[in-house]
């Protein structure tokens, strides 16, 4: 299930590879976690997520493992709907660009926090 | 190429391009754009966007008031998908990349996501297919109502495509630019058909699924003439009926030069040709194929053609307008002729079980003597205007017609009082529609100025047949000898107590049965304009003594295939092209 990345945000996955000067300079982190809420990234989830992942210059994906491998652009909310991230899938959130670091630590908070939900 | 047969219902040949109006009235749109009208679709595309957004954020914000957070959240979500860029870049890629229209973009894009919710396995994900839907269908709404929607402001010529269409969107309809129509349901007296032959523009209705066949912005030939629709001809086809198309305007070139000509068969004897209105507009154009009035005035398109009651006021406009256009000339005014349609019974608190047999017509208005009486009013005070004259529809007893004349009795009374001046000896007429009043026909002849037989009702309860229903329609015919028995009572009724009787159905206007209709003694054929000429050749080719001689042998079968056969035969010898 993949959809064309948005124009602005970088796909990342191929700057990993072919470009040696993103990979040089960019600061880059990430975080592995597992979906806890119960509903998982449902509509109001993905929309807090990309809400707050558009905060940040950097570049967020997020993978999503588990028996249907996918990734999704952090800032679009039709792709993050479409990861159909369901309580208990294995993610991991990437971000890349000068607040990267920042960025992980705060879109994994928001995981941790079940989304306000529980 | 596709062709489709259904049921030519009003004559002559059209290729233009099509408007498909899908069951809710809204126009789907055409597929594909020029390479340069891209920008502009692009740009069609952002300000719809950016209208939904503001669309979904109020919506939102009524939602959280009433129900709070948790719920108005749900249009933050759509908020969101509104602003994705994925989705965004999605649509402008596909306007770009097929030069489609901006409408057709959203549609393929959106039933691109549709398709993969489907797949979720996870009902809760799932079924976020609907929120797609939802901004689908506000976007659609958004970019519709910029431009493609009014169909009573089009630029260029369109044949209509509808599964059906309401007299309400008629009313509205562009009368310059629509060419033509064509109908997935609908008889030969449905009221697609009704309204294309008053507009003069073929049309062909009980087609199936042409809704579903054709895409707006093909190209269409509607055959009204033979019943035929082509989807997207060969260029064959099109010069042929290119070829048909300027026969047909020959052969009304030929008959308008009967305009001026009075309607007398050779042998002097003198017949009255009216026509059949809507709307006062249409009178210059009757008038230019030559009807010398106006024998019926449906007054129900006041009602539909407005959002709310059409005042006394609106009503007097319309007469009055309607008088001035005339110059003199006969104006019957048929008093509202509402009920067992669409736009009563969905008003109705509780709808009828058997709408044609319930409060319909005269019925309704002896019902609501207030709305009456506004009407009578109206006409009362354009009595002095023309030669304006009532007619009473749906009556079935006596006692019906009598009660009639009291309103209008205390509409007079009022006005006299007001000092408000009126035609005290104005003609008054019934429509004889109903089996009872026909059977009743020489009583009601001592009561009243003159009838009028509404064919298209009189064969629907002689024969027990809903015309709009295309299991029976086939069974619906103005030939069965059981009509043609009360017509022939009605005119022998009037003519024993002298009062005019005319035909203001459809059967007044096909020429099959003009000699028939001549023969049984009828005085006033009122027709829609486009048929005059053709009926009026019929009447000038004729004696009456051989018209005499057809009604009478007509009389004498026991089938309407006889009949119609015969008729056709006779027809035939005075305009071979007819037929």
């Amino acid at each position: 299930m993949k959809d064309e990345a948005a124009p602005g945000t970088r796909p990342v996955l191929s700057s990993f590879c072919l470009h040696p000067s993103s990979f040089d300079s960019m600061p880059k982190a990430s975080k592995e976690l597992v979906v806890s809420n119960s509903l998982g990234l449902h509509a109001r989830p993905a929309m807090q997520f990309v809400d707050l992942a558009n905060q940040f210059s950097s570049a967020v994906m997020v993978y999503k493992g588990g028996e249907e491998p996918a990734e999704a652009d952090g800032k679009s909310v039709m792709q993050m709907i479409i990861l159909a991230a369901t309580q208990g899938t294995p993610i991991r959130i990437e971000a890349e660009g000068d607040d990267a670091e920042e960025a992980v630590v705060k879109l994994a908070e928001l995981f941790e926090s079940k989304f306000g939900e529980e | 190429m596709e062709i489709r047969k259904g049921i030519g219902v009003s004559p002559g040949v059209v290729i233009s391009t099509a408007v498909v109006l899908d069951a809710e009235a809204l126009v789907i749109p055409r597929r594909s754009v020029d390479a340069a009208e891209v920008p502009a679709e692009i740009e069609r595309f952002g300000k719809a966007a950016a209208a939904t957004v503001v669309d979904l954020q109020k919506l939102r914000d009524e939602v959280t008031g009433k129900h709070g957070k948790q719920i108005g959240a749900i249009f933050d979500f759509h908020i969101g998908l509104m602003k994705d860029p994925t989705l965004v870049n999605r649509v402008l890629n596909e306007i770009r990349s097929q030069s489609v229209t901006a409408e057709y973009a959203v549609s393929t894009v959106m039933r691109h996501y549709a398709g993969m919710f489907q797949q979720m396995t996870d009902r809760y994900f799932s079924e976020r297919i609907k929120d797609i839907h939802d901004i689908e269908k506000s976007l659609l709404r958004n970019l519709i109502g910029q431009k493609h929607a009014d169909l009573g402001k089009l630029t260029q010529d369109v044949v209509v495509i509808a599964h059906d269409l309401l007299p309400s969107q008629t009313a509205a309809l562009d009368k310059l630019h629509v060419r033509g129509f064509a109908t997935d349901v609908g008889g030969r007296t449905s009221h697609t058909a009704i309204v294309a032959r008053a507009m003069g523009i073929p049309a062909v209705v009980g087609l199936g699924n042409i809704t579903g066949e054709v895409s707006g912005g093909d190209t269409v030939i509607i055959d009204g003439t033979r019943g035929m629709v082509i989807v997207n001809p060969d260029p064959d086809q099109i010069a042929e009926h290119r070829e048909f198309e300027r026969q047909q305007i020959r052969l009304e070139t030929e008959l308008a030069s009967l305009r001026t000509l009075p309607a007398q068969t050779k042998d002097g004897h003198l017949v009255s040709v009216m026509a059949n209105i809507e709307f006062p507009g249409e009178i210059d154009d009757a008038l230019q194929r030559g009807a010398e009035g106006i024998g019926l005035y449906r007054t129900e398109f006041l009602y539909l053609a407005a959002a709310h009651e059409p005042t006394e006021d609106d009503h007097y406009a319309a007469y009055a307008e309607a008088c001035k256009r005339l110059d003199g000339r006969p104006l019957v005014i048929r008093t509202l002729d509402l009920g067992a349609d669409k736009y009563t019974q969905e008003k109705a608190a509780s709808p009828e079980r058997n709408p044609f047999l319930g409060d319909r017509s005269i019925r309704m208005c002896l019902h609501d003597i207030p709305m009456f009486k506004r009407q009578l009013r109206a006409i009362m005070r354009a009595s002095v205007l023309g030669d304006v004259r009532i007619m009473f529809p749906m009556i079935s007893t006596l006692m019906e017609l009598r009660q009639a004349r009291m309103v209008l009795k205390d509409v007079t009374e009022e006005m006299e009082d007001e000092g408000i001046p009126f035609r005290g000896d104005i003609p008054l007429g019934i429509m004889i529609e109903v089996p009872s009043a026909a059977l009743m026909a020489s009583n009601f002849a001592k009561e009243v100025n003159f009838f009028s037989i509404g064919t298209n009702d009189l064969i629907q309860y002689t024969l027990a047949v809903d015309r709009t229903n295309e299991k029976v329609a086939g069974l619906f015919c103005p030939a069965h000898p059981a009509v043609l028995s009360l017509v022939r009572d009605t005119i022998r009724a009037g003519s024993r107590n002298s009062i005019g009787v005319s035909v203001c159905g459809e059967m007044a206007g096909e020429p099959l049965y003009t000699l028939l209709l001549l023969g049984l003694g009828l005085t006033t054929f009122s027709m829609n304009g486009p048929d005059i000429p053709e009926v009026k050749k019929i009447i000038r080719s004729t004696t009456m003594e051989h018209a005499r001689n057809v009604a009478r042998k007509v009389m004498s079968f026991d089938s309407e295939r006889q009949v119609m056969h015969y008729l056709r035969e006779e027809t035939r010898k005075i305009i071979p092209e007819a037929f």
